[in-house]
């Protein structure tokens, strides 16, 4: 049961989340519902006011961000939060920061390359001047040179149109395949539920609902408030 | 001399002068880069290297400027004097940020910035009350050897301010090459552009901060050693004026961007000995800072536009 506050604000309210190895979980809920907050709570950025953070049987709540990251966990930011004045290599450098350099690394490049070719050839440009969808590329890549074996990801989705919704959803499940877990704050549901394994809604910072995601894709909720009457078919 | 030896002798005096104003404006824009903190401290670490280069020159038995060395002697006294100096300033530089400035990160308003203005005032009373009031003539063990363009009666160039070329342009490369190359570096440029996503990345942001402060007070050393052996004096008193040139480089230039702070230093001691040369010295700083004021107004991020970082 995890409580999250800042300041006096009191955000996520016991809220409980599990994700086992290998899943894709979604998280679910509106704009300020604390889904940043969850993000950033599981990445030690702010500090639960109690309850515990339990990663691979370890509580993790008191370690700092870069214990973390050297255990396995790597974010992909809301808004991608690339170093706009880096290039997309050094970008991807950073996602490594924690690691040696040698074999793994380029192993490791190799993999991003391979899963994205446009990022290969925009290498050296400032990313920055990259479009949204080669940001988002970036920051799954960057994501992925931490060899993770869980990746948080904040609304891959944002500002995509929906040829590369599609395909970065694509890319995350291929790298699902690949062995990692993803957690997956998404307010895109009706796509987000059709690639997790389970999810959890939020609502003003707690959890109002959880599931696999073929229950909550026909729980009459989330039809309504987050798929849409329109888009509910199936 | 003929009015254009007048110009190209100004000109390389300016170039001389600018180059250490360069090295001192980067450290204001390190600090700033990352932590959005304007540093004031920084003019007095720059005092304080003018004294230390200072002592360990007495302690080669360099008093005044009787004593002169040549060939390799000189160059390893001044090695020395300069590789103690910026260790010694950098430390110093690294201790105000530990005891005086991490209890307050995260502390939102001017209190830090108030709390550099009150560690330069330490630090200059401390000289005050340790060295005197006084000004102190400079040990300087540097011959006075000149090249002339032009003839005996052309524009002069002193090996000192050959070694002064000499010394900024390694230091400011060897800064450039290790934010630009080396893994800290990259680490420093991150924490700068978007500290928590560094920090995610799993920068240690202390080990950036603690670095930008070295670095930045070890270049303020050497700035220090070079403005003494250039006006063969110091005093307690020598940081702020300075120190105020400096830091309008660094705005000149655009706050936070690196090269800018180093073409701003050359800018502004170009100015000075020109302002110097044809209008009056005593003149410099009400076109110096004319001149930052409209900058400001004009292009608030600086000649060379750098927007601030941005912090969440
Ligand atoms: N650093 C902060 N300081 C104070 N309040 C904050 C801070 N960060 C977030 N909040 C507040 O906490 C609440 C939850 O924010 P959070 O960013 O977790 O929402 P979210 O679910 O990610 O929303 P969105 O879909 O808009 O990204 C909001 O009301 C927000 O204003
Ligand atoms: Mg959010």
């Amino acid at each position: 049961m995890v409580n999250t506050h800042y300041g006096d604000l009191h955000v996520l309210k016991n809220v409980n989340y599990r994700l086992d190895q290998g899943e894709i979980v979604c998280l679910l809920g509106g704009n300020a519902s604390g889904k940043t907050t969850t993000m950033k709570t599981i990445m030690g950025i702010v500090r639960p006011t109690s309850g515990s953070v339990i990663y691979e049987g370890e509580a993790i709540e008191g370690l700092a961000t870069v214990e973390r990251v050297k255990r396995g966990i790597a974010p992909v930011l809301e808004a991608r939060r690339l170093f706009p004045r880096m290039t997309v290599f050094e970008n991807l450098e950073m996602g490594a920061y924690t690691r040696k350099k040698g074999a793994e690394f380029d192993q490791d490049l190799d993999r991003v390359y391979s899963l994205f070719p446009r990022v290969k050839e925009r290498r050296d440009q400032v990313s920055g001047t990259l479009s949204g969808g080669e940001q988002q590329m970036v920051a799954i890549g960057r994501a992925l040179m931490a060899r993770p074996r869980l990746i948080c990801m904040d609304e891959p989705s944002m500002g995509l149109s929906p040829l590369y919704v599609e395909q970065t959803f694509d890319i995350i499940q291929e790298i699902n395949r690949q062995g990692v877990s993803i957690f997956m704050v998404e307010q895109n549901a009706a796509m987000a539920l059709l690639i997790a394994n389970r999810a959890y809604v939020l609502q003003t910072g707690q959890v109002i609902l959880s599931g696999s995601a073929a229950e909550l894709r026909e729980n009459e909720t989330v039809r309504e408030a987050y798929l849409g009457e329109m888009q509910g078919g199936h | 001399m003929t009015p254009f030896d007048l110009l190209l002798q100004q000109l390389i005096n300016g170039l001389s002068l600018g180059a250490m104003y360069a090295l001192l404006a980067l450290g204001f824009t390190i600090v700033y880069g990352i932590l959005e903190l304007i540093n004031f401290s920084h003019f007095n670490v720059f005092m304080v290297g003018s004294f230390i280069a200072m002592g360990v020159l007495h302690l080669f038995g360099i008093e005044g400027q009787s004593v002169l060395l040549h060939g390799l002697p000189l160059v390893g006294v001044l090695l020395v004097v300069l590789v103690v100096t910026m260790i010694a300033c950098g430390f110093l530089g690294v201790i105000i940020e530990r005891f005086a400035l991490r209890p307050l990160r995260g502390v939102k308003g001017p209190m830090a910035m108030i709390t550099t203005i009150g560690v330069s005032y330490i630090l200059s009373n401390v000289v005050l009350l340790t060295q005197g009031a006084n000004e102190k003539n400079y040990p300087n063990p540097i011959p006075h050897w000149s090249f002339y363009i032009g003839g005996i009666n052309g524009a002069r160039i002193t090996v000192f301010q050959i070694l002064i070329w000499v010394i900024s342009t390694l230091l400011m490369g060897g800064l450039f090459w290790f934010v630009q190359r080396s893994r800290l570096g990259k680490a420093m440029r991150a924490t700068a552009q978007d500290p928590d996503a560094a920090l995610m990345m799993g920068v240690e942001v202390n080990r950036v901060i603690m670095t930008a402060f070295f670095m930045g007070s070890a270049l303020a050393g050497a700035a220090g050693l070079i403005f003494s052996l250039y006006y063969n004096f110091t005093s307690f008193g020598i940081g702020f004026s300075a120190g105020l040139r400096a830091f309008t480089a660094a705005v000149l230039g655009g706050i936070g961007n690196i090269p800018g702070a180093m073409v701003g230093g050359i800018i502004i001691g170009l100015i000075e000995s020109l302002a110097g040369q044809y209008i009056a010295v005593k003149w410099a700083d009400v076109i110096i800072f004319s001149i930052l004021v409209l900058v400001l107004i004009c292009r608030p991020a600086g000649l060379f536009g750098r927007l601030a970082p941005t912090k969440s």
